[in-house]
């Protein structure tokens, strides 16, 4: 159902890192959960429209009015690494 | 004390409205019983559980599930990730109560970031059913449901995204509500699958829940989705069933349900048709396609909303020896536990180049089949029953090695969820589980159309009434 190398592909786009007994380990469970799952691909849905969403909602308009963001202080004050009055974060690029 | 914890909260409320009560007497009684937990059901205990001011809960503590954000008290989701995270702001659900008069009592346990079916998956330990200690109070609003059951809170809020308030209430012997999706406000809930989160109440009765439904609902400038309830929600008062209509899906006689789940399911659809209610089959031949579809919708919403636990922001940070990416990595995979990266993977493998179409496609059809079967059952029926959950509450550990066995508890559960209508679970009677034991709680779920919560809490409160569920857990009371 789905290969060791699916489920490498698969942590590094969800930015996981897994340990190789959590590889082994998806490997079975997903394999297991999508055998059910793959019971719906044998219905005859052509034509049937998609729902992403169950009320039926349309461009929904609040007025416009200007009010104040949070204070950058209290906001920074929940982050791990506040820096010069941002976030601070590893360099994107290995030294 | 022990007569202040007996009330219902709609007693309380008219106790203390009337002066016959010190609202600060019934709170303290209430911090009291809720500091004697040893179900694991809190996370945090408050010390205003009074709230301040008038209103429809005026006096009243209230337990919160965790996946509510609290203005500076911490809030984890169940998770290591958002361990020590207090947030800026407070959800629109849990002001909304304090604008009606009620406290926060405490923040209850719960599934990681409300994926699970047993409270097994928080990072912060299991809750114990107050029935027995030993089996699971269900979740993912786990300890929101045992913290009522177990009376160590006269009432709590909870979310539901595939049966995470019906279920626990039913393994718990409580009244338990998901609203239609748009019913109440997201706002402030911290997200798992966006389309299908619901909060709602969990209570000891079906009046309880009818107050703290109609002190939540509403219209949200903050959530684009939330619509609220046209006229409002009132305490209910029906009592017959005349005239009223129920369909059984014609399918559950082939369904996998514990016998003892089974026989007080029967029993009940025999006190619906003494109290005038008349009872027929109905087709949904979609529902039991309801877990696949959910199982790849859900996943997929959640591996897009948990895409923000990423270490930088807010919440925990782990790594950072090395460039971002590591960081993000490790953060993520240290952060989260194992149900929530399985679904994460689940959600992401679905949603990725060449499986699109075949899973979350596909998926969304079905969703709309599911739509289309109860639109049928509701042009000929008032509501769909079924029972909440296929057995009443399962061993600690039972189900742990075994995913998918874990999320067929939520077969009953999970198409309501899909079609965004309102299904409420109320005790029915008692039931021993399969291998034998003491007799355990079983709920009875009742769905109606979209916005018609009005009239399925009229129906539940008949019903109620006449069932007259009054066991507690330590005492095998009857039912």
């Amino acid at each position: 159902m789905i290969e060791k190398e699916q489920v490498l592909h698969v942590a590094k786009l969800a930015r996981l890192q897994l340990s190789d007994e959590e590889v082994e380990k998806m490997v079975g469970e997903l394999s297991g959960i999508l055998e059910h799952v793959d019971l719906i691909s044998q219905l005859e849905l052509d034509g049937v429209e998609p729902t992403s969403h169950v009320v039926a909602l349309e461009n929904v308009l609040r007025a416009d009015e200007p009010r104040p963001s949070w204070p950058r202080e209290a906001v920074l004050e929940q982050a791990p690494d506040p820096a010069d009055g941002a976030f601070g974060v590893p360099s994107p690029q290995a030294e | 004390m022990a007569e202040l914890l007996k009330l219902t909260v709609a007693e309380a409320v008219a106790k203390i409205g009337a002066g016959e009560i010190a609202r600060e007497e019934y709170s303290e009684a209430w911090r009291e019983a809720a500091a004697g937990d040893e179900l694991n059901a809190y996370l945090w205990r408050g010390e205003d559980g009074a709230g301040k001011g008038g209103g429809s809960l005026a006096g009243i503590p209230v337990a919160v599930k965790d996946l509510f954000c609290t203005e500076g008290v911490e809030t984890t989701a169940g998770s290591r990730i958002l361990e020590g995270h207090r947030p800026l702001y407070t959800a629109t659900a849990v002001r909304r109560l304090a604008e009606a008069g009620a406290g926060v009592l405490g923040k209850t346990n719960m599934d990681e970031f409300a994926m699970g079916s047993s409270n097994e998956n928080s990072a912060y330990g299991p809750v114990r059913n107050p029935w027995d200690p030993e089996r699971v109070p269900g979740g993912s609003s786990g300890g929101s449901a045992a913290a009522v059951g177990g009376g160590l809170a006269p009432c709590a809020i909870g979310t539901d995204t595939g049966g995470s308030i019906r279920q626990p209430a039913a393994l718990c012997g409580i009244v338990g509500l998901k609203p239609t999706y748009g019913a109440i406000s997201r706002y402030g809930m911290i997200a798992f699958a966006s389309s299908l989160d619901q909060c709602g109440p969990l209570t000891r009765d079906v009046t309880d829940a009818a107050l703290l439904l109609g002190a939540m609902q509403g219209r949200d400038p903050c959530d684009s989705t939330s619509v609220g309830i046209e006229g409002g929600v009132r305490a209910p008062s029906q009592e017959s069933l005349q005239g009223l209509r129920f369909a059984v899906p014609a399918e559950l006689a082939h369904d996998a349900i514990e016998p003892g789940v089974r026989t007080v399911f029967d029993e009940t659809l025999a006190r619906i048709e003494a109290l005038g209610g008349e009872i027929a089959e109905v087709p949904l031949p979609h529902a039991e396609h309801g877990i696949s579809a959910y199982y790849v919708i859900a996943p997929a919403e959640a591996s897009s909303n948990l895409a923000r636990y990423d270490g930088v922001r807010y919440g925990k940070r782990s790594g950072g020896e090395g460039d971002l990416i590591e960081m993000y990595e490790t953060t993520r995979s240290e952060g989260f536990g194992e149900e929530v990266k399985r679904r994460i993977m689940l959600g992401t493998y679905a949603l990725s180049s060449g499986y699109y179409e075949a899973y979350y496609g596909q998926a969304q059809k079905v969703r709309t089949k599911i739509a289309a079967d109860y639109a049928a059952a509701f042009a000929q029926f008032d509501f769909v029953v079924t029972p909440t959950s296929p057995s009443v509450a399962f061993r600690l550990g039972e189900k742990t090695d075994d995913p998918l066995a874990m999320y067929m508890n939520d077969f009953f559960t999970v198409p309501m969820s899909l079609a965004g209508i309102p299904a409420i679970s109320i005790p029915a009677g008692l039931a021993e589980p399969e291998g034998g034991g003491p007799r355990l709680p079983v709920g009875f779920q009742i769905a109606a159309p979209a916005f018609a919560e009005q009239r399925l809490l009229e129906a539940a409160y008949a019903l109620e009434q006449s069932l007259g569920f009054e066991a507690r857990p330590g005492g095998d009371g009857g039912g």
